[in-house]
């Protein structure tokens, strides 16, 4: 048993003064506890990933060409579905059990807090996935260039994911209906990481060079870690309330 | 003029009822004058015969749910940042309409798209933007439906049409480019140039939108204030004098 973190209530003086990191820090480390606390959940999650990717081919053809080329959006779509069926863990617990409530009241600010659950849930359920990816392409037909492309396109997109979602978790906190709800309001903020995403390995495809769609979805991750930290924290201390 | 005053919903209530019927004539009148000027005056088109006078009610149906989710986000700002309860409301009053209009305008799109395309759905870049600028409204609504605190759910719908309105140029963009990459600009309808009349029409009628939109917001939040402040004084008064 690993021993899950006490809510800080009093840190050392010198932390508080700027304790973005201290707080991040702990909330990341308590979150992948939890996690790991919880292995087999993890588990069901990333099969969810496994069997909606293993779906498409026994829905259209098992065509090698089409294969080839519906792969790359397959792999998104479900990385997409994985992404929302995971976010209800990242406050939901801690809101039904008080744990939000100390959390918001410690001394660190709650972006930073937020910012470290968000990191700790990319780690153990998005990265997962980035991992994943490869092997599932292998599938798909998807020769090395557009793998090794899929997987960066992945690793910069699925943060983003994360980031976005969290705010759409964060306001959904408590309501009834939040699974339908959460798909409503998150989904439609993904569609450019979506399109970004699948368009670096199109155009790997297409002989144009990937380097702008990635640009593109790095531009996003970094707005998205500049801002969803704060939208996120005003959302829970909204439920909060 | 002490515009402050009105920001509170006691005196902004009867204020938006001198003004519904102001706005609610011009949009008929003006309306009433694009009509005739679209179907009537302007001339029938080279290209597309008369399929096109769509775009009267199309392109102002398609600027409004653009320039709402706009106003909807500032309503919204200033319902966070200042704490009002009427900006609040004014967003709440702001989405059904704004939903309705990006709605016609994906509906006289595809109507148009049959005559002229050739086809009722193409993957073009406002199509497809159009499309998900309706899901931004859905989930906006949905999510008000979904709290029973008012308050919260201001607040909730604030942080997401904000939000909301920080990813729709992102949207259109990245739709834009998606598009090029697979099929080129290939859907677009003739390049012709506009005859002017035609042009005045479609801001006729576009301006008949905004009226409109001005009219029906203007009485939704008047239903709005009386339902959320009916525990106070002056509601309570306006309720036994209509009765």
């Amino acid at each position: 048993m690993i021993a899950i973190p006490k809510v800080p209530t009093a840190p050392a003086r010198a932390d508080t003064t700027g304790a973005v990191f201290p707080g991040l820090r702990w909330a990341l480390a308590r979150d992948i506890k939890v996690a790991l606390r919880s292995r087999a959940e993890l588990a069901v999650q990333l099969l969810f990933y496994v069997i909606v990717v293993t779906l498409f081919p026994l829905a259209t053809t098992p065509e090698r060409t089409l294969l080839a080329a519906m792969g790359p959006g397959v792999l998104w779509v479900a990385a997409l579905l994985a992404s929302l069926l995971s976010l209800p863990r990242l406050f939901t617990a801690d809101y039904a059990d008080g744990t939000l409530e100390q959390i918001a009241l410690s001394p660190y600010s709650l972006e930073a807090l937020v910012a470290g659950k968000v990191l700790a849930h990319w780690l153990t359920t998005g990265f997962p996935v980035v991992l994943l990816a490869p092997l599932l392409g292998i599938q798909y037909a998807m020769d090395g260039e557009s793998l090794a492309v899929l997987s960066v396109a992945l690793l910069i997109g699925t943060p983003i994911l994360s980031l976005l979602g969290a705010i759409g978790a964060a306001l959904t906190l408590g309501l009834r209906a939040g699974g339908s709800l959460l798909a409503l309001l998150v989904l439609p903020l993904y569609v450019p990481v979506l399109i970004f995403g699948t368009g670096a390995v199109e155009a790997l495809r297409a002989g144009i060079a990937v380097g702008a769609n990635l640009s593109l979805l790095a531009a996003g991750l970094i707005v998205a870690v500049v801002g969803a930290p704060f939208a996120c924290a005003a959302a829970v201390r909204v439920a909060l309330d | 003029m002490h515009w402050y005053r009105y920001s509170s919903p006691a005196s902004f209530y009867p204020f938006a009822g001198r003004m519904i019927p102001w706005f609610a004539w011009a949009a008929a009148i003006l309306t009433a004058i694009g009509l005739v000027i679209g179907l009537a005056i302007a001339p029938t088109d080279f290209q597309q015969g008369d399929a096109y006078r769509i775009i009267f009610i199309h392109v102002p149906a398609a600027w409004m749910s653009m320039f709402l989710y706009l106003v909807m986000a500032f309503w919204s700002a200033l319902a966070l940042g200042f704490n009002t309860r009427l900006s609040a409301m004014m967003a709440q009053a702001l989405a059904p309409t704004g939903a309705l209009m990006t709605f016609i305008a994906l509906w006289t799109g595809s109507l148009w798209g049959r005559p002229t395309w050739g086809t009722y759905w193409a993957w073009d870049a406002r199509m497809t933007s159009e499309l998900i600028l309706l899901f931004l409204y859905l989930g906006v609504i949905a999510l008000r439906n979904a709290i029973d605190d008012p308050r919260r759910a201001d607040r909730a719908c604030a942080i997401l049409s904000i939000v909301g309105a920080i990813n729709v140029p992102i949207i259109y963009y990245s739709v834009k480019w998606w598009n090029t990459l697979h099929q080129g600009a290939s859907v677009r309808p003739g390049e012709s140039k506009m005859a002017t009349i035609m042009l005045v029409g479609m801001l006729v009628m576009a301006l008949a939108a905004w009226f409109y939109a001005i009219a029906i917001v203007l009485a939704r939040v008047r239903v709005i204030i009386v339902e959320r402040e009916r525990g106070t004084a002056w509601v309570a008064e306006i309720l036994r004098a209509r009765a």
